[in-house]
């Protein structure tokens, strides 16, 4: 190709679709027959059931069916641990995992308790309310540390305590560290509860044909395959009696990749009973209950330093809050563990998680996945030894960083795709400087800032940087056919929920087939058109998809090559593929469509040689043999209105570095909607449990997501350190934007706050609680 | 997130609505805008038997200058109110408050009496009502009075409207010459409910000092809050920072007794009672001064 589609700024293939309202999302299937189901949810987040009084629902005019865990017989299982215990030694594991229905207890407050199906939602909803459960209500397990205590209300009566799990991971020696330490700093540190709010809620089309006897779901899932390996297994049907199509989704961020919901669970029996097609559509204010949460951790940490700022090494002790079950293992509090080394060199480390079960909704990744509360440690315990010590922050991170000649990096702990915790590639300096240079740096502190403050503004300035393990394994797969009318078509196994794969697929293959990425039309999320592939999550889809579409292309383009050559009775090498055309280079006459080729290779007559492949298609996998570290600096200039504490982002900078870059303007785009998360998770998003679990801001009115209004311009620019783990060079990019943001919130804090000594330990922060913690360290310094 | 089952009227004229809210009492609802009615039958917080509809009355939707005073019927819609001259003439403060009421789009819909009578703690309409002693008239098949907006707030979400009767107009008085006003809020977002705000009329004498002053606090108490011992701290006064100050410091710690909810705490709310009280009695001790000048 004359022009190179890879790494141009492409405007995405399924915009105009999206954009025009003729995408297909779950809600908008409609099936002849098909009935709708509403769900009877705990009030309670800790309860006894004693009984469960059906009252008149079943009888109710309109009502199909009722079932309560009763009912479902040996199909009532919990389900599956879907990561098993990593290898750490000496690991103290209690894996406990969801229900499709509770039977004796209720766990969390929304946990499902029975299911009503009805000829309309309005219908179903009425019967939740003829259903009357007798509860015992019991003491909560709602604090972390008091959910560790003796005596204290049991989530799973069965395991005595409330450990979900315990580990210890260690690199060199802590205790040398420590007494070889010039300084050494103790915290604690605080990060609660959000939750992705989604766009788009959770929803489900189960749809049984008695006569293919084919089970279709249509699920907002983002790991269909494996929903109908798993639903196939749960009921006793062939994989291939099961498809499941997850069609363009709003929003993934992490929880639509955990498995298996009730929901999916409950919906897939159902229509095999009933013989009609089901649909459920999670509301906003189930999504607050029933769709998991993430990010509540509590950090001691304490750092051993030199006095010119040489960090020796870090002990953290930290609980994590797995919620009333943990499907997902180990794998959040092991991604903190692995993150909070970030890009700097930490000779000795000891990390010691405690996981532990609350009467809260299910907790799982969503993007970030612990890495947020890794980088907020490691951050603020920098800005807070660089203040000790008379340094300033920006020079204490660039002498702890790694050198660019000390990579492949390895940190000797065990990450969350099991292999040894190692940085392929990076350059962290050039990314700070860039940083540095885009936010004003030197001139924000020795002009714009005293001047301001000498006006009586407050304003900060905060650049933290982090690392991200991306990309991770096991495989993914793509199939590349060219078609009769010369366009191509791409198969994977990933969902797309936004992040541009119909765009950023299609150049990865466009290149090498050499047509314009807008040919190329990109299939994602359909069991029946790729039957293997793991899942979109852990920001893989580009590294693992991306690479294994890399690898079909170019087995299709050398299948192309051979048929022209014979054709043209050239050799291979003296062709060239211009605009879904090849030809012998320089001679446009003797071009040949790759579409004519593409009929040529499937032929209606004659015979084809033995062993020939039909059709110019190729499927190809691929599987990392570990993840790809990317980087990257965020900077920011934060005004605080010092009367009412709101809070006005005046600059953002990111520099990012995820390797060769695919699409820039997707990339941005992630960036963006990640930093726009990120605001939300420091500033804006708490959820509210109180001391009985329940929850008090359960809806988007007291639940505050950032819009538009509240979230900056962002500047980008981006490095490029290609990794060395995969052909094309690609990292992840898909939970950047989100990770530092509560760091830099609170160095910019800090910054803004430094005549009275303000230091920042936690996040969420809101006006409210600024106000506290100004109005404290104002008081300290006064007394 | 779907209402229970409901009967639902669409009367065309207020004395066929007033027939069936007599006739459904405490069970009927009146669906003026929506805006909070709506999510509150969705969440079945809400299950009234019978929803009246009086968005197809159409004599309860009007803005007209009557006798110096401004009068609004009940259905007018606050995208309306907020962009009407004769608001802005005769009732400035009212014309101020308009956009920080939640968004466009919500105020394209909801009406000025449904959130006068709705009496929402954190609401801005109920507190500028009282701030301008707006006069709410109140019907029923019986009866019609007219109710001063001090009086029209007994209590949480609570008016002293009987359940047959319903709020069809009401009436600003012309804003006096030689005052001044303001408005101000705190919200977390642009758009949501303000985690505290106030209203200020002030007038002055021919002297320059404070003849009259009230100030009326919302999200802070079960309905507006007027701060009279703030306003009594005031008159007489010369309008100065310290005096302000002084008043602000009154109403925040005399005036108001505030509870905390996630997301503010009695503290923070006290203490923007006081940042918001010298703002907007600093802001209308100006415009006050400025009229008299003219």
């Amino acid at each position: 190709m004359s022009t190179r589609q890879f790494g141009q700024p492409i405007k995405r293939n399924e915009d105009p679709r999206l954009l025009a309202g003729r995408a297909l999302f779950t809600d908008d299937v409609h099936l002849a027959g098909m009935l709708h189901v509403a769900f009877l949810r705990s009030d309670l987040a800790h309860a006894r059931i004693r009984s469960i009084d059906l009252g008149g629902a079943k009888e109710r005019p309109g009502v199909a069916a009722v079932y309560t865990a009763d009912d479902l017989g040996e199909y009532w299982q919990p389900g599956p641990l879907l990561v098993p215990p990593p290898p750490v030694e000496q690991l103290e594991f209690h894996p406990r995992t969801q229900v499709p229905l509770a039977k004796d207890k209720v766990r969390h407050a929304g946990e499902a308790v029975a299911v009503v199906v009805a000829e309309s939602r309005y219908l179903a909803e009425d019967a939740l309310d003829d259903i009357f459960v007798d509860y015992e209500p019991l003491d909560a397990v709602v604090d972390l540390e008091d959910a560790l205590k003796s005596g204290s209300p049991l989530v799973h009566d069965d395991l005595g305590h409330n450990i979900n799990a315990r580990g210890t991971q260690t690199k060199g020696d802590w205790a040398q560290a420590e007494d070889a330490a010039d300084l050494v700093i103790r915290r604690r540190f605080h990060y609660d509860r959000g939750t992705a709010a989604a766009m788009e809620n959770r929803g489900i089309v189960a749809s049984w044909d008695d006569k293919s006897q084919q089970l279709t779901i249509w699920d907002t899932t983002q790991a269909p395959i494996a929903i109908r390996n798993g639903l196939a297994g749960m009921l006793g049907l062939s994989e291939h009696q099961v498809r499941v199509i997850a069609p363009f989704i709003g929003g993934g961020f992490g929880p639509k990749i955990m498995m298996f919901y009730p929901e999916e669970v409950l919906l897939a029996w159902a229509t095999l009973q009933l013989g009609r097609p089901l649909k459920w559509i999670e509301d906003r204010e189930e999504n607050f209950y029933a769709t998991t949460q993430e990010r509540g951790q509590v950090h001691d940490a304490t750092m051993a330093l030199k006095n010119d700022g040489t960090v020796l090494g870090i002990k953290d002790v930290f609980l994590h809050d797995a919620g009333a079950y943990a499907p997902y293992g180990l794998t959040l509090p092991i991604s903190s563990q692995c993150t909070l080394l970030g890009p700097y060199v930490v000779p000795d480390y000891h990390s010691e998680f405690t996981s532990v079960f609350t009467n809260k909704p299910i907790v799982t990744p969503y993007r970030g996945a612990g890495r947020q509360h890794g980088v907020f440690v490691m951050e603020r315990l920098l800005d807070i030894a660089a203040e000790e010590l008379g340094i300033d922050p920006i020079s204490i991170r660039r002498k702890n960083y790694i050198q660019p000649d000390q990579f492949p990096y390895s940190n000797e702990i065990i990450f969350q795709d099991f292999t040894q915790l190692t940085y392929d590639s990076g350059n962290y300096e050039p990314a700070l400087d860039r940083a540095l240079e885009l936010i004003g740096y030197q001139e924000f502190i020795r002009e714009d800032q005293p001047r301001r403050e000498a006006g009586g503004k407050r304003v900060g300035i905060s650049v933290v940087s982090y690392i991200e393990g991306t990309g991770i394994g096991p495989y993914e797969g793509a199939r590349v056919t060219v078609e009769a009318s010369g366009k191509v078509s791409v198969a994977t196994g990933v969902g797309t929920q936004g992040q541009g794969h119909y765009t950023s697929f299609a150049q990865v293959v466009a290149d090498q087939v050499g047509v314009a990425a807008s040919d190329v039309h990109v299939v994602t999320g359909d069991t029946d058109l790729f039957y293997w592939g793991a899942g979109t999550f852990a920001s893989r889809g580009a590294v693992v998809a991306g690479n294994a579409m890399h690898a079909a292309a170019t087995k299709v383009r050398d299948k192309i090559l051979k048929m022209a050559g014979e054709k043209l009775e050239a050799a291979e090498e003296d062709l060239e593929l211009i605009e879904g055309r090849v030809q012998v280079k320089g001679v446009p006459q003797t071009s040949i469509s790759i579409g004519e080729l593409a009929v040529e290779a499937n032929p209606m007559r004659g015979a084809v040689r033995p062993g020939t492949e039909p059709g110019l298609e190729a499927t190809e996998y691929y599987g990392p043999e570990r993840g790809a570290t990317a980087s990257g600096v965020h900077a920011m200039i934060l005004r605080v209105d010092p009367e009412t504490y709101l809070l006005e982002i005046e600059k953002y900078v990111v520099v990012h570095d995820c390797g060769t870059v695919i699409n820039p303007l997707i990339l941005d785009g992630q960036i963006q909607g990640g930093v726009a998360q990120g605001i939300g998770n420091a500033f804006y998003e708490q959820l509210h449990f109180d001391e009985n679990g329940a929850l008090l801001n359960a809806s988007l009115m007291d639940y505050l997501l950032p819009t538009a209004a509240d979230v900056p311009n962002i500047v980008s620019d981006h490095m490029e350190t290609p990794s060395p783990l995969n052909p094309l060079g690609v990292k992840g990019a898909g939970e950047a934007g989100a990770i530092p943001v509560g760091a830099l919130f609170a160095q910019a804090l800090d910054n803004a706050f430094r005549d009275i000594g303000l230091e920042v330990r936690e996040i969420p922060l809101s006006p409210n609680r600024l106000f506290e913690l100004v109005t404290e360290a104002s008081a300290r310094g006064n007394a | 997130m779907k209402p229970a089952a409901f009967s639902y009227h669409a009367p065309r004229t207020v004395d066929e609505a007033l027939a069936l809210l007599r006739n459904y009492g405490d069970e009927g609802k009146l669906l003026a805008g929506g805006q909070s009615l709506v999510p509150t039958m969705n969440f079945r917080l809400a299950q009234p038997t019978a929803l009246i509809d009086l968005n197809g009355i159409d004599e309860l939707f009007f803005i007209r200058e009557d006798n110096d005073e401004l009068r609004c019927g009940a259905m007018t819609r606050q995208r309306e109110v907020e962009r009407n001259g004769v608001v802005k003439r005769i009732a400035p403060l009212l014309h101020e408050t308009m956009p920080h009421i939640a968004h466009a789009q919500i105020r394209n819909r909801g009406t000025i009496g449904g959130s006068l009578a709705h009496a929402d703690p954190a609401a801005e309409l109920p507190a500028v009502a009282v701030a301008l002693d707006a006069q709410m008239y109140v019907r029923s098949v019986t009866d019609a009075r007219w109710v001063a907006a001090r009086d029209f707030y007994v209590g949480l979400f609570a008016t002293a409207m009987l359940p047959e009767e319903m709020l069809v107009e009401v009436a600003f008085p012309q804003s006096r010459s030689g005052s001044g006003w303001a408005f101000e809020e705190v919200a977390r977002q642009h758009g949501n409910y303000a985690m505290c705000g106030a209203a200020a009329v002030v007038g002055l004498d021919g002297k320059g000092a404070v003849e009259n002053a009230r100030l009326v606090y919302f999200s802070v108490g079960e309905g507006p809050v007027v701060a009279d011992q703030a306003a009594a701290l005031l008159v007489g006064e010369q309008p100065n920072a310290e005096a302000i100050r002084a008043a602000a410091d009154t109403a925040a710690s005399q005036d108001i007794d505030p509870v905390g909810d996630i997301h503010a705490g009695p503290a923070y709310r006290r203490h923007l009672a006081g940042v918001l009280g010298e703002r907007v009695l600093t802001r209308a001790c100006e415009r006050a001064a400025g009229a008299e000048g003219q």
